[in-house]
């Protein structure tokens, strides 16, 4: 057992500072282990958010040495021995108290995708390698980091005109449903500023779920935005077959 | 709400609470980058000893397929390998996996994750001109598809050889091999490319609806196979065009002599 | 969840209050699947046969109405999610998939790899949402406010601001999960400590089989940070081997005929045996191997169990064996209900989910729980939405308003107040170690004279430090309340019942017993304090053939 020094953000809205604590730390231990130590014995008021302790519900997130990550999955081992480990909330979003951030924009950004709609008369045969996709996308734990360190939100302070990487990733789980029959593509190219985005790949290197959030979200639908929108030869086929806007499950 | 984040960190360019050397890998991407950039308008500016044939070999550069001039006379004022070149350049500038590298290391928009930008600029993403062009990157897709049959022809006509006679005949020299693994991994990261992944299948929602759509699974399942290692062929490729092109110039300006292995 | 969605769905105008953020809760951690008789891989498969399954599961101690509603309405609400946008694994002819689990006849359940519990939540939540609920997140409910009998609103505090709030309601649906705080080694979140039981208690509503606290068998137990972390029964169900420090597969001798798919209270005994009896690992735990099987075949079936244990414990369980322990899971206890429509005892109050008791008796099978939430979820939003529209407007009593703003501000004016951590940790102490896996007589009988101290103490407990917001040491004061509410109730009823069934064994008396297995227990708040009796088991005549043929079944 050794004793190892947490720097942890304390504060809220008005400002705050770095207060240190001594932790006695055991072999295997997190990022989270620490913080509850120290709420136990040292500093009761010590807010943090925490649920499951595995990874699972994506709610202890925070910036550990500068890093967005879950505390319940970054083991002390894993970050440089003999040096002050320092934890400070998420930065894109307002700090509540410590390491409570409000994230209650993200709440107010999903109710604005048009849930899944499934095409009338469905049959609900859906097979394995049809759904892959889309359940790669459905293991996002909402745990934000990814809009955390999205740089459109988290520099350029663009919340009102872009929806963040976990939105792309929610669309694109609609958008590549089979049975879903909505065209979302008006609204990544508008509301959601899909264009906004510059795939720097920030997003998919957080992502504690190891969605590949740029390649098989983002991507994918940039592309799908391009069929309608900027593909100067496919614009012209639909006018002139006159088609449909929405391609249809098999094409 | 914004000022809450200034309590925490001050903002502006590098600023972070990251201790590790993040700032290493944007470098090594604007080193890298950046020679290979100089490298490839010196030689594109040449327009000579870009055909070694001596020995009866026949190593084309990759910088000039096609041969316009042998093939269609074309002799502009300049190299025609800018006529060339633009294809490329075109296709590996609006590639997504290299529109990541130069946003981060020439752009520092942003330098590396959760590590502060510049202040003060209008960021317009990929939403406004300039970069709304990146949107026609399937366009230069097929452009540099039509180039990579020119190389694989340039290749396989590297392993053959003209005797004395005039006559054919199958051989291997270091060149072949250097220009087939040159089209090897252009192939390589040019078939992982993300406009040809969704073009194959990633826009259908329904793999399985038909014979035709689980066809384009499979192919689809393919490039996305490549595309996990984009970024890796992106620069094994950038090295290896740039190699060839080096080794076919040396051998012409006879200052390396290619060896016939076989 | 789904309560809230039935509810709205049938007009009524519809609040959500979660303890923590919107789709946080711990049925992000039930991996392995939601039970439901679709016979899309087993053809035989009907809900007649689930229900048996469920019965004989529950040791027959269930509310046989809900086991058959839930059998019944199970394939349907699961269709439903289907509909809502749920992806579950499919079968190669693109329907449902299901696996086999401990304590079902066939294939069953229904899943998404093992993250099932996260496909179910979010779906609801987004159905939810987009349905125009109105969600409070991050307030915790501590009083339900009641007009003479009738319940008609609530109070609680923002945990962010620390501010009071009061909501005016005609129906109140608890759905507030589980009790596993009071433990000390659980699968459970800090979320778990029975508000809802306490709830409902408190306005007067009976609690059932709440001697009934079942233990998984295998949770982590090493690193201490994360010791009773779950450990999916998937893993058994893979083929996973249960050995001791010995190398022996202990399982041989404790159910020779299931082997590691015994019952969970089987397999979870037989652990604590062979770790009582020094045959233990070196963290207190035994052994899980599933390394015979080839590595790339574990990844793909035990994703997150592979991650879990690489990134958590450094163990890569491809190649070494797991060391896991039984962990504080379920309680099978909780608010009687109403089967068809989630009515508790008091009018206006209703309930669902894990904080209700019937549908499991005596032992919950593995995928009921998700099963049970939806099915009665449904019907208690039902229920309440159809009290709702015809009841009088709700009356708000300002005195039962201030008596609960000045228990919680009480927290603050204690100087030299006992520390409501350390109080925590000597609850789950004594819960742990002397109402857990065994039990018996004297240790009960401490085990309550050490509650009755911990209240005592508990009327102490105060704010050391910090302010109303966000303040975790405050809300825990308020926490221990609840628990100490729940321990109780679970030990009078462990000592009342003189026998060992399901997940309840008393060293004292290791056999059935034929009446108490006729009977559940039941808890009442009286004047003069916990009023605890048994109550004949609530039967089905229609039924009584099937589970007689699953009795004459099973003891052949």
């Amino acid at each position: 057992m050794s004793i190892r020094t947490f720097s942890v953000w304390r504060g809220d809205r008005n400002g705050g500072r770095f207060v240190e604590y001594p932790v006695e730390v055991e072999e295997g231990m997190v990022v989270l282990d620490a913080i509850h130590q120290i709420q136990r014995t040292q500093a009761q008021d010590l807010a943090c958010r925490w649920n499951c302790k595995a990874a699972k519900c994506g709610s202890c997130g925070a910036e550990v040495n500068g890093r967005p990550r879950l505390m319940c999955k970054t083991r002390l081992d894993a970050l440089p021995a003999g040096e002050m480990v320092r934890i400070q909330p998420l930065k894109t979003f307002p700090v509540i108290r410590d390491l409570v951030t409000d994230v209650s924009w993200n709440y107010q950004i999903n109710k604005k995708i048009p849930p899944f709609a499934p095409r009338p008369g469905a049959s609900w045969v859906m097979r394995q390698q049809d759904v892959n996709r889309v359940q790669e996308f459905r293991k996002c734990i909402e745990c934000f980091l990814c809009q955390n360190v999205c740089h459109v939100l988290r520099e350029h302070e663009r919340k009102s005109e872009f929806y963040g990487p976990r939105f792309f990733v929610r669309i694109a789980s609609l958008q590549m449903h089979p049975l879903d029959s909505l065209d979302r593509r008006p609204l990544l190219k508008n509301e959601a500023g899909l264009g906004l985005c510059n795939i720097t790949k920030c997003c998919t290197e957080v992502c504690p779920e190891d969605i590949h959030i740029t390649d098989n979200a983002i991507i994918p639908l940039k592309e799908r935005v391009v069929d309608r929108y900027y593909d100067p030869v496919q614009i012209l086929l639909r006018k002139i077959r006159g088609a449909k806007v929405k391609n249809a499950p098999g094409e | 709400m914004a000022q809450a984040g200034s309590v925490l960190e001050r903002n502006g360019l590098g600023a972070t609470a990251r201790r590790d050397a993040w700032w290493l890998q944007p470098l090594l991407v604007f080193l890298g980058l950046t020679a290979f950039g100089v490298y490839a308008i010196w030689a594109a500016w040449q327009g000579n000893d870009y055909l070694y044939h001596a020995q009866g070999a026949y190593y084309l550069s990759p910088f000039y397929s096609p041969d316009l001039h042998v093939l269609f006379g074309i002799q502009p004022p300049f190299s025609f390998a800018f006529l060339i070149l633009w294809i490329p350049l075109g296709f590996r500038a609006t590639c997504y996996y290299y529109r990541k590298a130069y946003y981060r290391s020439y752009f520092l928009d942003p330098p590396a994750c959760a590590v502060g930008e510049p202040k003060g600029r209008c960021y317009r993403g990929e939403k406004a001109f300039p970069f709304i062009l990146q949107n026609i990157h399937r366009y230069f897709f097929y452009l540099a598809t039509l180039l990579l049959l020119s190389l694989w022809y340039d290749a396989v006509r590297s392993f053959f050889f003209r005797d004395p006679a005039g006559q054919l005949h199958f051989g291997v020299g270091v060149g072949s091999l250097v220009l087939l693994f040159n089209v090897l991994t252009l192939s390589a990261f040019t078939l992982g490319c993300n406009s040809l992944r969704h073009l194959v299948g990633g826009r259908l929602d329904c793999f399985s609806c038909s014979a035709a759509t689980r066809t384009r699974y499979k192919l689809w399942s393919g490039v996305s196979l490549l595309n996990l290692k984009h970024a890796p062929w992106a620069w094994i490729s950038l090295f290896a065009v740039g190699f060839a092109d080096l080794y076919v110039r040396l051998c012409a300006m006879g200052v390396w002599h290619d060896v016939r292995i076989f | 969840m789904r309560a809230a969605i039935e509810c709205s769905a049938l007009g009524a105008k519809t609040a959500l209050i979660c303890k923590s953020l919107l789709g946080k809760a711990h049925t992000v951690m039930a991996e392995g699947g939601v039970a439901a008789a679709l016979a899309h891989v087993d053809a035989q498969d009907s809900w007649r046969t689930h229900f048996q399954d469920t019965l004989f599961g529950g040791k027959y101690l269930n509310n046989w109405r809900m086991a058959e509603l839930h059998a019944r309405e199970a394939p349907e609400r699961v269709r439903e999610l289907e509909r809502w946008g749920a992806v579950f694994d499919r079968t190669p002819d693109g329907k449902i998939l299901q696996r086999a689990f401990g304590g079902h006849t066939y294939r069953r359940l229904a899943h998404v790899g093992d993250r099932t519990g996260l496909e179910l939540i979010r779906t609801l939540q987004d159905k939810g949402v987009h349905q125009g609920i109105d969600v409070f997140m991050e307030c915790t409910i501590t009083k339900l406010l009641q007009d003479d009998e009738r319940v008609c609103g609530a109070f609680g505090y923002w945990r962010e601001t620390g501010r009071f709030v009061v909501y005016r309601a005609k129906a109140v649906v608890l759905a507030t999960g589980g009790i596993g705080k009071c433990y000390k080694i659980t699968s459970n979140s800090w979320e778990s400590t029975g508000d809802g039981h306490a709830l409902g208690y408190e306005a007067g509503a009976e609690l059932v089989d709440m001697e009934f606290v079942q233990f998984h068998p295998t949770g982590m137990v090493w690193p201490p940070g994360v010791m009773g972390l779950l450990v999916t029964e998937a893993v058994r169900g893979e083929g996973g081997i249960l050995r001791n420090n010995q190398g022996e597969r202990f399982m041989e001798k404790y159910d020779p005929k299931r082997m590691e798919l015994s019952t969970r209270d089987v397999v979870a005994r037989a652990i604590y045996t062979e770790v009582k009896e020094g045959r233990g690992s070196p963290h207190g735990g035994c052994f899980l191997d599933i390394s015979h099987r080839k590595a790339p075949y574990v990844r793909q079936k035990l994703p997150s169990m592979y991650h879990q244990f690489k990134e958590l414990a450094d163990v890569d369980i491809t190649k070494e064996p797991m060391e896991v322990g039984p962990t504080g899971h379920y309680i099978m206890g909780g608010i009687k209900v109403d089967a068809d429509t989630g009515a508790s005892g008091v009018p206006g109050l209703y309930a669902a989910g894990e904080c209700t008791g019937g549908v499991n008796g005596a032992n919950r099978l593995g995928g009921n729980s998700l099963s049970d939430l939806l099915v009665f979820g449904r019907r208690a939003g039902a229920g309440a939405a159809e009290y709702a529209s015809r009841a009088a407007p709700p009356r708000i009593d300002p005195t039962q308003v201030e008596n609960a703003a000045g228990e919680m501000l009480g927290f603050f004016e204690r100087p030299g107040a006992e520390d409501p951590y350390k109080l925590h940790v000597d609850l789950q102490n004594t819960m742990q170690n002397l109402a857990g896996i065994f039990r018996e007589e004297k240790d009960l009988t401490v085990a309550m004279a050490r509650l009755e101290d911990l209240q005592q103490r508990a009327a102490h407990v105060g704010v050391v430090e910090g302010q109303r917001m966000y303040n975790p040491g405050w809300h825990l004061c308020r926490d221990l309340h609840n628990m100490l509410i729940c321990s109780q109730a679970i030990v009078r009823a462990a000592l009342l019942r003189k026998e060992s069934r399901g997940a309840h064994s008393r060293l004292d008396f290791p056999k059935y017993d034929a009446y108490w297995g006729e009977h559940n227990i039941v808890i009442k708040k009286e004047p003069g304090g916990m009023k605890v009796q048994a109550r004949p088991v609530v039967k089905v005549a229609e039924l009584i053939p099937l589970v007689e043929e699953k009795k004459a079944k099973e003891t052949k």
